[in-house]
């Protein structure tokens, strides 16, 4: 990855690996990193019969899953296997055909209405506006999320993902590398319970890789409730708690609430590598 | 957070783009400058001739405009799929079409405020007697062209046609504004006192049920 100067400078601050705990640390417990409620911030999510057709093709078939407050999933399998949808359903940017999902914090069922007030989401795309600057777009969303002090808010946010000295520049002047960083610090921003993670690693660094790795390790040991899909083994996986494979809209294995993650996991990478060998 | 504030800062977002990009605008200007002075040729404007006929071409002028204005106004936001950025926000749904309402509205306004000095020389028509009906008629007609144009830009940008589509479904919605503003338009130029309630009620009314129905269908205009 090529940088600027001013981001070269930033990354040899920022991205070097003595310094990664102490980047970490303060998306962590700041306000915004949304740490801060502890465990009983993390949501639990249970989809029951979700089926979604998008014309006669099935994207999902009869998924039944309960996903418990403060775990991290790691969703694997194919391209089309649908992890994208079934994130989609879970920060309710697509209805399921049939079935329904189901949000609770604690025991108490969160109305539909409050629970987009409570995910953050890092989709396959950067969810960024490339005409407005970092601070602006992160002040943007502060603002739609309803939270206090927008501006004290983005500002905290720019510092944990290396960007505060390019808080005042146009994202579309940024590296994909850059962009994807911002893009983790807005889904941050609004202290979600839930972190639904769409190949978030994409466009990473290894070092920016590690981070992410570092960040969802301690997002998750907060209590934050993680859903990530992700392709084979990479930085991101340590955190993980349970690990679930998708084939063909189905759910073919799943590591379970305390099982190990690493056969599904493994499985998953060798498919991938056996995949990617072949002519 | 209400619906009047969240549309407001997605408003304020897009003026802020906008005029820092300054794309959509300059283009659209040119464009209906162009198209009102190729008007003009068309015939030789007599003064008498301009009231009967200049109201129509002022009005598919401004129509062009909005096709073309209107057009990008979801087309932006596939970019990076920042539509889901906004439907993950916890708003109502009708504020992101209400803001880019609000946005297109004065993005035209702005056009048609530039395009009107123009067409009073070209067409020899005394404008500033009757700018204040005039005012309003257009800001009554233009909120219809916003309002449609915007509503039908978020269904044609996920359609696989898009740029063709929002034409095609817009120009016929919008035959009802065109009608009713041209023909107040014409009575105003005609004379002041002849302010058409019948065509202000009209658009008014056009207005409303529009309004109204993007805002029950809001939630579903915007889903994928």
């Amino acid at each position: 990855m090529r940088w600027s100067g001013v981001a070269r400078s930033n990354c040899c601050a920022i991205w070097s690996r003595a310094e990664l705990s102490r980047v970490s640390a303060p998306l962590a417990s700041s306000p915004n990193g949304g740490l801060g409620n502890g465990p009983a911030g993390g949501l639990r999510i249970q989809f029951s019969e979700v089926e979604k057709r998008y014309g006669m093709r099935f994207a999902l078939r009869g998924v039944n899953l309960a996903i418990a407050a403060g775990e991290c999933v790691a969703l694997v399998g194919h391209n089309g296997s649908g992890k994208t949808t079934l994130l989609k359903i879970a920060a309710q940017l697509t209805r399921p055909s049939r079935g329904k999902v189901s949000f609770f914090a604690g025991e108490n069922p969160i109305p539909p209405e409050e629970v987009k007030c409570r995910v953050g989401m890092v989709g396959h795309h950067t969810l960024l506006y490339e005409e407005l600057t970092a601070e602006e777009n992160l002040i943007f969303f502060a603002k739609l999320f309803g939270l206090a002090d927008p501006a004290e808010k983005a500002r905290q946010a720019l510092e944990p993902v290396g960007l505060a000295g390019r808080a005042a520049d146009l994202v579309r002047t940024f590296s994909r590398g850059m962009r994807q960083r911002l893009s983790i610090a807005r889904a941050l921003l609004a202290t979600p319970g839930l972190l639904l993670l769409d190949e978030a690693g994409t466009g990473l660094d290894p070092e920016g890789q590690h981070w992410l790795g570092a960040t969802i390790l301690r997002l998750r040991d907060s209590g934050c409730t993680i859903l990530m899909s992700t392709h084979g083994r990479n930085e991101t996986q340590g955190a993980v708690t349970r690990a679930i494979r998708l084939d063909g809209g189905k759910i073919t294995h799943d590591s379970g609430a305390g099982g190990n993650p690493n056969e599904v996991l493994v499985m998953a990478a060798v498919r991938d590598s056996g995949e990617e060998g072949q002519p | 957070m209400t619906l009047a504030r969240a549309a407001g800062v997605i408003l304020a977002k897009e003026l802020r783009t906008e005029f820092r990009s300054r794309e959509l605008l300059g283009t659209t200007a040119v464009f209906v400058l162009i198209v009102i002075v190729l008007f003009s040729f068309t015939f030789n404007p007599t003064s008498s001739e301009s009231r009967r006929f200049g109201p129509g071409l002022l009005w598919l002028a401004f129509l062009f405009a909005g096709s073309l204005m209107l057009q990008s106004s979801f087309l932006r936001e596939q970019t990076n799929d920042t539509l889901a950025a906004l439907r993950l926000a916890p708003i109502d749904p009708f504020s992101i079409l209400a803001g880019k309402m609000a946005a297109n509205f004065l993005f035209l306004l702005l056009v048609e405020v530039i395009l009107l000095p123009v067409f009073a020389v070209l067409y020899n028509v005394a404008l500033l007697p009757v700018l204040g009906p005039l005012l309003l008629v257009l800001a009554l007609g233009t909120i219809g062209l916003a309002a449609t144009g915007t509503v039908f830009s978020a269904v044609a940008a996920q359609a696989r046609l898009r740029e063709l589509l929002l034409p095609l479904l817009l120009l016929p919605v919008l035959a009802p504004v065109l009608i009713a503003s041209t023909e107040a338009t014409i009575g105003i130029l005609r004379d002041p006192s002849e302010l058409s309630l019948v065509w202000l009620t009209f658009l008014a009314c056009f207005d409303v049920v529009f309004l109204t129905a993007a805002w029950m269908v809001g939630e579903y205009l915007l889903e994928e």
